[in-house]
C-alpha cells in the first residue's frame, strides 16, 4: 500500500504540533522534581532526629550572597535566550557567559560551605542523619547545577567559535527551562534546609 | 527486517555476513528494531526467571524437600520477583509501546531515537550486572553471590552489617541503571505521542494504545523516579556510611518501605495499563466493533494514573500505621478498583452483540478479562485493611499478584505477541499450536494460582523454603507445582511456535486481521521508513474509512 499515492484523506491546513524538544525536557523536569521530592522527604522527616551533633543551628549559615547569584543567573540565561531568538549573538553571548559564571560562582560557594563544615565541624557524610541528609539533598543539588554548567559550557564554546545562530535558538530554550528547573529546586532546598530545618 | 519495501528490478543485493548483520542491530536507532531487541531480552528473561520459578516449586512440592538450600531459596525468590518486574515486565511492554506507537500515529521514528537506543542498552546493562552479581559478587566467604534481600529488600536488612558482600549492590545499581533506561523510554514515548503525530491525529483520534502508553509513561516520570531516588540513597548508605535507613543511628526502616511502594504500587498500574492498551486494539478487531465507549476509556486510563499514585501504603497495613492512615489507604485502595471496573465494562461493551473471532490473540484477551477481573476482587479483599492483616505476607497474597501479574500481564503480552507477531515478522503464527499454548497455559495457570489462594487462607506464610506435613497443605503445594510444569510445557509450545512460524509461518500479508489502525496500512515486516507518503486521519479507525469509502467513521465522530 505504500507504493500507492497517497491514499489517505487531505491533510488539514493547519497542523502543529508542541515543540519535542521542550515536551521532553518537561518530561525530564516531572522525573527530577520527584527524585527531588523523595530527598526533600527525608530531609525534613529527620530534622531534629540524629542522635549525635552537629546540629544544623550550630554549624549552618545561610548563603545569601551565593543564592543571590544562582537566582539571577535565570535572569541572565532567560536575557540570553531572548537575544538569541532576536539574533542579536553578542548580548547572547555576554549574557551566556555572565551565567556560567553566576552558577560558578555558586557551586564555590557551596564548595566552601562544605570545606567549613568538614574541617572546622568535623560534619561529613556519616557523622549523624543531618550530615546523610544535608550532603546528599545539597549534593544532589549540586549535582545538577555541575552538569548544567558542563551543557551551558558546550554551549558557550559552540558560541565562541561563532556556531551558534538564530536557527539554534529553540535548543537553547530547552537548555534554559533545565537551567530555570535548578534554580527553582534550590529556593526548595534553600528554605527546607536554611529556613524550615534549623 | 531491513529488507526494504522498495525493490529495484535487475538488482541482486548480496547477502551480507553475519558480522555487518549484528553490527547493524547493536548501532540501530530504529524504533522497530529497539522493540524487537526489547522484546527478545524480556522473553529471554522470562524464560530464566520462569527456571527459577519452577525451581522453587520443586523445593516446595513436598514438605521437607531439600531440592535447594534455605540460602539459595532465599536468592531465587529475589532474582525471580525482581527479574519479572524489572526485566521482564517493563523491557517488553516497552518494547511493544516502541515498536507500536509510531507506527499507530504515523510517525517515521521515535521523537528521540538515539535516546531511544542510549534507554535500551541501560536497561539491558541493568539486568546484565543483575545477574552477573552471580559471578562477581563471590568472594567473600559466606556472603553468597546473588542478591537474597526480596524484590522489596526491606530496611534494614539491606544495611551492610547484615548483608555483607556485593550482591546488595549489583541489586541496587541494576535497578538505578534500568530506571534511568525506564525514564529515558518514558519521556521518549511523551514527547513522541504529543509531538509527532501525523496530520489529523488528533488526541482524540488517537489510538487508544497510544493514549494508554501516554499514562504509563506520565506515571514511569512520576514513580520509578522515587525508586531511582532510594536506590541513591541506599547506594549511599552502603558504600557512603551514611544514616537514611540505619535505624541505630536514628534512621528509620519505615522509610524505605513507603519510598519503596511510593514506586511499587504504580509500578503494576505501569506493567497492567499497557495491557489494557493490547485489549483496546484486540478486542475491537476480533468483535468486528469498535471500541465501545472510547471518551470514558481515556478518562478511567488517567484517573487510574492518578489515584495509583495515592495507594502505596496498602502494602504496608500491618507495619503499624495509625489507623487513618490505614483508613486512607482502604479508601483509595477501593477507589481505584472503579475505573478499572468501567474498563472491563467497557471491553465486554465492546464484544456484546459482535461477530466475536475465537483466533488465538482474543482467546488470551478473554483469559486476561476473566482473570483480571478475579485478580481485582482479592485486590480489592487485600485492600481492606482489615482483611490484609489476616492474610498479609502469606500465600493468598501471592496467589492475588500473581493472577494480576501472570493472569492480567502475562497473558495481556501473549494476546500482542500472537496479534502483532504477523506484522513485525511477515509470518503468521501457528493457531494450532497458539491454541495448545493458550489451553495447556489456562489449565496450567488455573491449577497453580486458584489453589494458591487456599494454603494462604489455611495461613501458609510466603517467601518459607519448606513446610511441616500435615497442615493440610501438602496435597495443595504439590498440584500448585504440578500447574506450574504445565505453564511451563504450554511455554515450550510458545517458544516453538515463535521460531517454527519465523522459518515456516504462513505469509501474513499486510492485514492480516483486517484491522484498522495505521500499522496494518504498511507491508509486513514494516520499511525502515515506515510510510512512504505521510499518512493523515480523518477518524479513530483510518483504516475502516479507506476499506469502506461509502460509509466512513469520520462521518460520526
Amino acid at each position: 500500500m505504500s507504493a500507492m499515492a497517497n491514499p489517505f484523506p487531505e491533510a488539514p491546513t493547519t497542523w502543529s504540533l508542541p515543540d519535542r524538544g521542550k515536551v521532553a525536557m518537561a518530561g525530564l523536569i516531572i522525573a527530577e522534581s520527584a527524585i527531588f521530592t523523595i530527598f526533600v522527604v527525608a530531609y525534613l522527616f529527620y530534622v531534629g532526629k540524629s542522635l549525635s551533633g552537629p546540629t544544623p543551628s550550630e554549624v549552618l549559615e545561610t548563603p545569601i550572597l551565593y543564592t543571590i547569584c544562582l537566582l539571577s543567573s535565570s535572569l541572565t540565561i532567560h536575557g540570553a535566550a531572548k537575544s538569541l531568538a532576536r539574533d542579536r549573538v553578542g548580548a547572547f553571548l555576554g549574557l551566556w557567559l555572565l551565567t556560567i559564571a553566576l552558577g560558578g560562582l555558586f557551586l564555590y560557594g557551596t564548595a566552601q560551605e562544605w570545606h567549613r563544615l568538614i574541617y572546622k565541624h568535623g560534619l561529613t557524610i556519616s557523622t549523624n542523619l543531618f550530615g546523610t541528609t544535608y550532603y546528599s539533598l545539597v549534593g544532589l543539588h549540586g549535582f545538577h547545577v555541575t552538569a548544567g554548567l558542563v551543557m551551558l559550557l558546550v554551549v558557550a564554546i559552540f558560541a565562541l567559535a561563532g556556531r551558534v545562530r538564530m536557527q539554534e535558538s529553540r535548543r537553547v530554550e530547552v537548555l534554559a527551562m533545565y537551567w530555570h528547573f535548578v534554580d527553582a529546586v534550590w529556593v526548595v532546598v534553600f528554605t527546607v534546609v536554611y529556613v524550615l530545618g534549623r | 527486517m531491513s529488507s526494504s519495501a522498495i525493490t529495484i528490478p535487475g538488482v541482486q543485493i548480496e547477502d551480507k555476513p553475519w558480522v555487518d548483520t549484528l553490527h547493524e542491530w547493536v548501532t540501530t536507532v530504529d524504533h522497530k528494531r529497539l522493540g524487537v531487541l526489547y522484546i527478545l531480552y524480556a522473553l529471554l528473561f522470562l524464560v530464566v526467571a520462569g527456571v527459577e520459578a519452577l525451581i522453587i516449586r520443586i523445593q516446595l512440592m513436598f514438605p521437607h524437600n531439600h531440592f535447594v538450600s534455605p540460602q539459595v531459596f532465599n536468592r531465587l525468590f529475589t532474582m525471580h520477583g525482581t527479574t519479572m518486574v524489572f526485566f521482564m515486565g517493563m523491557p517488553i511492554l516497552f518494547g511493544f509501546a516502541n515498536y507500536l506507537v509510531p507506527l499507530m500515529i504515523g510517525a517515521r521514528d521515535m521523537a528521540f531515537p538515539r535516546l531511544n537506543a542510549f534507554s535500551f542498552w541501560l536497561s539491558a546493562l541493568g539486568g546484565f550486572l543483575f545477574y552477573f552479581s552471580l559471578v562477581g559478587a563471590n568472594g567473600l566467604y559466606g556472603a553468597g553471590n546473588a542478591p537474597d534481600v526480596g524484590w522489596w529488600a526491606y530496611a534494614p536488612l539491606t544495611a551492610r552489617a547484615f548483608s555483607a558482600g556485593h550482591s546488595t549492590d549489583y541489586w541496587a545499581l541494576a535497578l538505578l541503571v534500568s530506571g534511568f533506561g525506564s525514564i529515558g523510554t518514558a519521556i521518549n514515548i511523551i514527547a513522541t505521542i504529543l509531538c509527532m503525530r501525523c496530520p489529523g491525529m488528533k488526541l482524540s483520534r488517537m489510538p487508544l494504545l497510544a493514549w494508554l502508553n501516554l499514562v504509563m509513561s506520565g506515571m514511569v516520570l512520576i514513580s520509578v523516579s522515587p525508586l531511582t531516588a532510594a536506590q541513591i540513597m541506599l547506594v549511599i548508605d552502603r558504600y557512603l556510611g551514611g544514616h537514611f535507613f540505619d535505624t541505630q543511628a536514628g534512621g528509620s526502616a519505615m522509610l524505605w518501605m513507603h519510598f519503596f511502594w511510593i514506586f511499587g504500587h504504580p509500578e503494576v498500574y505501569i506493567l497492567i495499563i499497557p495491557c489494557f492498551a493490547f485489549m483496546s486494539e484486540i478486542i475491537p478487531v476480533f468483535s468486528r466493533k469498535p471500541i465501545f465507549g472510547y471518551p470514558v476509556m481515556v478518562a478511567a486510563t488517567v484517573c487510574i494514573g492518578f489515584v495509583s499514585m495515592s495507594v502505596w501504603a496498602h502494602h504496608m497495613f500491618s507495619v503499624g500505621m495509625n489507623s487513618y492512615a490505614n483508613s486512607f489507604f482502604t479508601i483509595t485502595t477501593m477507589a481505584v478498583g472503579v475505573p478499572t471496573g468501567i474498563k472491563i465494562f467497557n471491553w465486554l461493551g465492546t464484544m456484546w452483540g459482535g461477530r466475536i473471532q475465537f483466533k488465538v490473540p482474543m482467546l488470551f484477551s478473554i483469559g486476561f478479562l476473566f482473570q483480571f477481573l478475579i485478580a481485582g476482587l482479592t485486590g480489592v479483599m487485600l485492600g481492606s485493611a482489615a482483611f490484609a492483616s489476616q492474610l498479609t505476607l502469606s500465600y493468598f497474597v501471592v496467589a492475588h499478584f500473581h493472577y494480576t501479574l501472570v493472569g492480567g500481564v502475562v497473558f495481556g503480552v501473549f494476546a500482542a505477541i500472537y496479534y502483532w507477531y504477523p506484522k513485525i515478522t511477515g509470518r503468521m503464527l501457528n493457531e494450532t499450536l497458539g491454541k495448545w499454548h493458550f489451553w495447556l497455559f489456562v489449565i496450567g495457570f488455573h491449577l497453580t494460582f486458584d489453589l494458591m489462594h487456599i494454603p494462604g487462607l489455611l495461613g501458609m506464610p510466603r517467601r518459607i523454603y519448606t513446610y511441616e506435613p500435615g497442615r493440610g497443605w501438602d496435597t495443595l503445594n504439590l498440584i500448585i507445582s504440578i500447574g506450574a510444569f504445565i505453564q511451563a510445557i504450554a511455554i515450550l509450545a510458545f517458544v516453538a511456535n515463535l521460531i517454527i512460524s519465523y522459518l515456516k509461518g504462513a505469509k501474513a500479508g499486510n492485514d492480516p486481521w483486517d484491522a484498522w489502525t495505521l500499522e496494518w496500512s504498511i507491508s509486513s515486516p514494516p520499511p525502515p521508513y515506515n510510510f512512504a507518503t505521510v499518512p493523515t486521519v480523518a477518524s479513530r479507525r483510518p483504516l475502516w474509512d479507506l476499506k469502506h469509502p461509502e460509509d466512513p467513521d469520520s462521518r460520526y465522530e
